[in-house]
């Protein structure tokens, strides 16, 4: 594997690892560009605009843009979160040119009002599939309730209102603000040439408005929270909780991608052992989310309303006897073969590289291979898991659950 | 395209080994396809099956539950197990010299679980749980309940079956489920990967050559559910399912019956998503899929709608899928195809994607198809022949199952 890094005259940064066993190439645009930077009349901006990408330009129409991936038979799709608008496509390099032309050309898209106006619709029928997902309503109010004031309390996908009073002038106008040259990445993984790369991008990038966008990083002041969305006719109670956990520049986060591990796999952890395995709860897990700026770590826990106290006092416990004892040895141990299974596995698909290759020179202007972070998972010890769990312990801070219970005491 | 070496054997107790070889992968994968499904529960038993296979896990040889689950992760084994309708399937994906290791706890498993008393209510509760689960996403209930009405019993219930005859499960009536059901002699074992034939098949000798139990019994279809079916949701959007017949995946006709699949929903450029997402904009998501038993076939689609839109959704599908038999463009089908290819070359780069389709070859063709067969008969194909199996086949009678606040005409 060999790594590759160029800089167009217009700021955008080109990244490549090549992978010469791989019989495909995936390519992707990495915007900086999602929820956070969103003000809060526009929410929902950010998704919205990716979705309308896909309705081309002036030279494209959407059919046509649907019908070139289809035609070379591209693996495509693109997504928002709250940090990154991403545009991926995988593809057999014989037909990487004429992707990467199409591609490229819609990351500036037309945004005819027509358009505009039946995708609205399309958004506000995503917005209401999601909210008949009570994982998904847990998840978007626990973070508006954990952010509360904070620019990561806004959600990706927006609300009905904000959505539906959006203006294809306000996307527009965030559209020339974020997607500059100096604010993308473009990331190419698998089976390419590095030249070939270079050629492409300047052909079809080198004429992007240079520059940069800001985005505002300010510290992360989260309060406990208590929230109950009373669902009569659910089965499930689903329950996210939240606390701190160190940012994506943070070293640390390797230490904290062990620890949701031994405490909150969704086998063999900790909260399995105590209440998934026993059939107490459906699921009791933890996922570490790194930000720019902060962190969270995510528990989750489904299972009978009747069970959901008892469950959370469990998760009190396991916290606190974590907190207060730290790991063992051997469970660190086994943390550290999962995940390093995992980073190999993923590694050898080049849209598995993809993801990492383009996120880590997005937020962090750097490149790591497999083996850094094999190495990085290697140094971690008892003692760094320690001081992590010093700075940030595992607590139930912000509780959002979704379900028929009202209000739980526990 | 390259076919890569696909060789097979058959073990003395009646286990087949197919192996195939693919050195430029960085991992091994297996799926052990056991006949012993949903389908084999007995009546009044639903569920059986899925106990059972929650049970195996929690401990076998020598190893209790939680050793058992400490070795699996020492190796790194990523593992599933799956109950569908035909099969209960064991497997995963490790590291190459992992994979003596990952099978013969596989083997432990299938041949010396323990099936001890205390871990019974666990596993009751795992599969209330799931059932508890698929009643708050109608998403995926809806699914279920098209199959209960498109396939013929025993092969249309939903794997985890119903509570009611899962409350009646006993310790001793699963037990002796799995002496009549787990057996060897139909057994199917798939590896793929960094592996020779010779490792794979001495891994697998070491791992099920002592697993020797009588062979399962034989079923018959019975009865389809109901054609028609709304079931009431107090919901934001109508979830909308309908199937047809279509030939199973060991008839000659049945890439005939998969290009007409992909011409309605193969790629963003497909008639469902063209006519119901992008022109109309009523859903998020639309799709058609071809699904098949061993001896019979469907073509399942979904769309989820706001309640209000629901009606027009439903027409607009029944009209796209009723106009199939007027013709397909020699466009369309070209992009069937290329779709097509470069999903198998993208299948070779996945270990467990290949280990899975060379035991699902074996299941319904007694063989292995080599990639570069399927894309022969795929690149064969002309719009003539798929717009006569759409006039044998066609798409004018559904079995139509909605969910939500309203029943719709049909």
């Amino acid at each position: 594997m060999t790594f590759h890094h160029t800089i167009l005259d217009n700021g955008l940064h080109l990244v490549g690892e090549d992978i010469p066993q791989a019989q495909s190439v995936a390519f992707g645009f990495f915007v900086r560009a999602g929820a956070r930077d969103e003000t809060p009349e526009v929410n929902g901006v950010s998704h919205f605009l990716e979705h309308m990408v896909f309705k081309g330009t002036d030279k494209y129409s959407a059919e046509d843009v649907n019908r070139l991936f289809d035609e070379v038979g591209a693996n495509y799709n693109a997504s928002t979160s709250e940090e990154i608008t991403m545009f991926y496509a995988a593809v057999l390099p014989e037909y990487l040119p004429e992707t990467f032309a199409v591609q490229s050309a819609i990351l500036f898209p037309a945004l005819r009002e027509s358009d505009f106006d039946t995708e609205k619709q399309v958004i506000l029928e995503e917005i209401g599939m999601y909210d008949d997902q009570p994982t998904y309503v847990a998840y978007d109010h626990a973070m508006q309730q954990h952010f509360s004031g904070h620019p990561l309390g806004q959600t990706v996908l927006g609300s009905r209102e904000s959505v539906g009073a959006l203006t294809s002038t306000q996307m527009c106008d965030y559209h020339r603000a974020r997607y500059a040259a100096g604010n993308i990445v473009l990331a190419v993984a698998g089976k390419f040439d590095w030249p070939t790369i270079i050629e492409l991008a300047n052909e079809h990038c080198g004429h992007w408005p240079a520059g940069g966008a800001d985005r505002l990083v300010t510290p992360a002041i989260t309060q406990p929270h208590r929230l109950w969305m009373t669902r009569p006719h659910l089965q499930q109670q689903t329950v996210v909780g939240f606390c701190p956990a160190p940012s994506s520049s943070d070293p640390r986060r390797f230490a904290a991608e062990v620890l949701s591990i031994i405490v909150g796999d969704d086998s063999n952890s900790r909260l399995f052992w105590e209440i998934v395995d026993s059939g107490d709860a459906d699921a009791a897990e933890i996922n570490f989310h790194e930000f720019e700026g902060t962190g969270a770590f995510l528990t989750f826990l489904s299972g009978e309303p009747e069970q959901t106290a008892s469950n959370l006092a469990a998760i009190d416990r396991v916290f606190a006897a974590v907190n207060r004892d730290g790991v063992t040895v051997e469970e660190l141990e086994v943390a550290k073969t999962k995940l390093a299974t995992r980073l190999v596995l993923r590694a050898e698909r080049p849209m598995g590289r993809l993801g990492q290759l383009g996120g880590d020179w997005l937020t962090r202007r750097e490149y790591r291979s497999v083996e850094t972070d094999l190495e990085e998972l290697r140094s971690i010890t008892v003692e760094s898991m320690r001081s992590l769990l010093d700075h940030f312990p595992l607590t139930l801070q912000t509780v959002v659950g979704v379900g028929p219970n009202t209000a739980i005491e526990w | 395209m390259t076919s890569p070496s696909v060789r097979s054997t058959r073990l003395d107790n009646g286990l087949t080994v197919i192996v195939e070889s693919l050195p430029e992968v960085q991992s091994t994968a297996f799926s052990l396809w056991v006949p012993a499904g949903s389908a084999y529960d007995p009546s009044g038993g639903s569920g059986m099956a899925s106990v059972l296979c929650d049970w195996m896990t929690r401990g076998a040889g020598d190893r209790d539950n939680r050793a058992f689950s400490m070795a699996l992760d020492r190796l790194g084994f990523q593992h599933t197990e799956q109950v569908s309708a035909s099969q209960m399937s064991f497997g995963g994906v490790c590291l190459p010299e992992k994979l003596a290791g990952s099978m013969q706890l596989t083997g432990d498993m299938l041949r010396a679980p323990l099936l001890v008393d205390d871990e019974f209510e666990p596993s009751i509760a795992s599969v209330m749980h799931e059932l508890q689960a698929i009643e708050d996403e109608p998403r995926q209930k809806v699914m279920l309940e098209l199959v209960r009405r498109c396939y013929p019993s025993p092969w249309n219930q939903p794997p985890e079956g119903s509570v009611k005859d899962v409350e009646t499960l006993t310790p001793d009536a699963v037990r002796s489920h799995f002496t009549r059901t787990i057996c060897p002699a139909n057994a199917i074992l798939g590896i793929a990967g960094r592996v020779t034939f010779e490792d794979a098949v001495t891994a697998a000798r070491a791992a099920f050559d002592s697993w020797n139990t009588p062979a399962a019994p034989l079923l018959t279809a019975g009865p389809r559910g109901e054609r028609f079916a709304h079931l009431h949701a107090e919901a934001q959007q109508t979830q909308i399912g309908l199937a047809f017949p279509a030939v199973a995946y060991r008839d000659p006709d049945y890439y005939a019956a998969w290009a007409a699949v992909s011409v309605l929903s193969g790629g963003m450029s497909s008639r469902l998503f063209t006519e119901v997402r992008e022109k109309r904009g009523l859903v998020y998501s639309v799709y058609a899929t071809l699904s098949t038993l061993r001896d019979s076939g469907a073509i399942l689609c979904y769309a989820g709608t706001t309640n209000e839109r629901a009606q027009e959704t439903l027409d607009v599908m029944l009209a796209e899928l009723a106009r199939l038999r007027d013709g397909i463009t020699p466009e369309e089908l070209k992009r069937s195809q290329a779709l097509a290819k470069s999903a198998l070359v993208m299948q070779q780069e996945s270990s467990s994607a290949r280990a899975g389709a060379i035991a699902r070859d074996w299941y319904h063709l007694g063989r292995v198809t080599s990639l570069d067969e399927v894309q022969q008969r795929i690149a064969a194909l002309t719009p003539e022949q798929v717009v006569d199996y759409v006039k044998r086949f066609p798409l004018t009678e559904p079995t139509i199952v909605t969910i939500g606040p309203t029943a719709l005409k049909t």
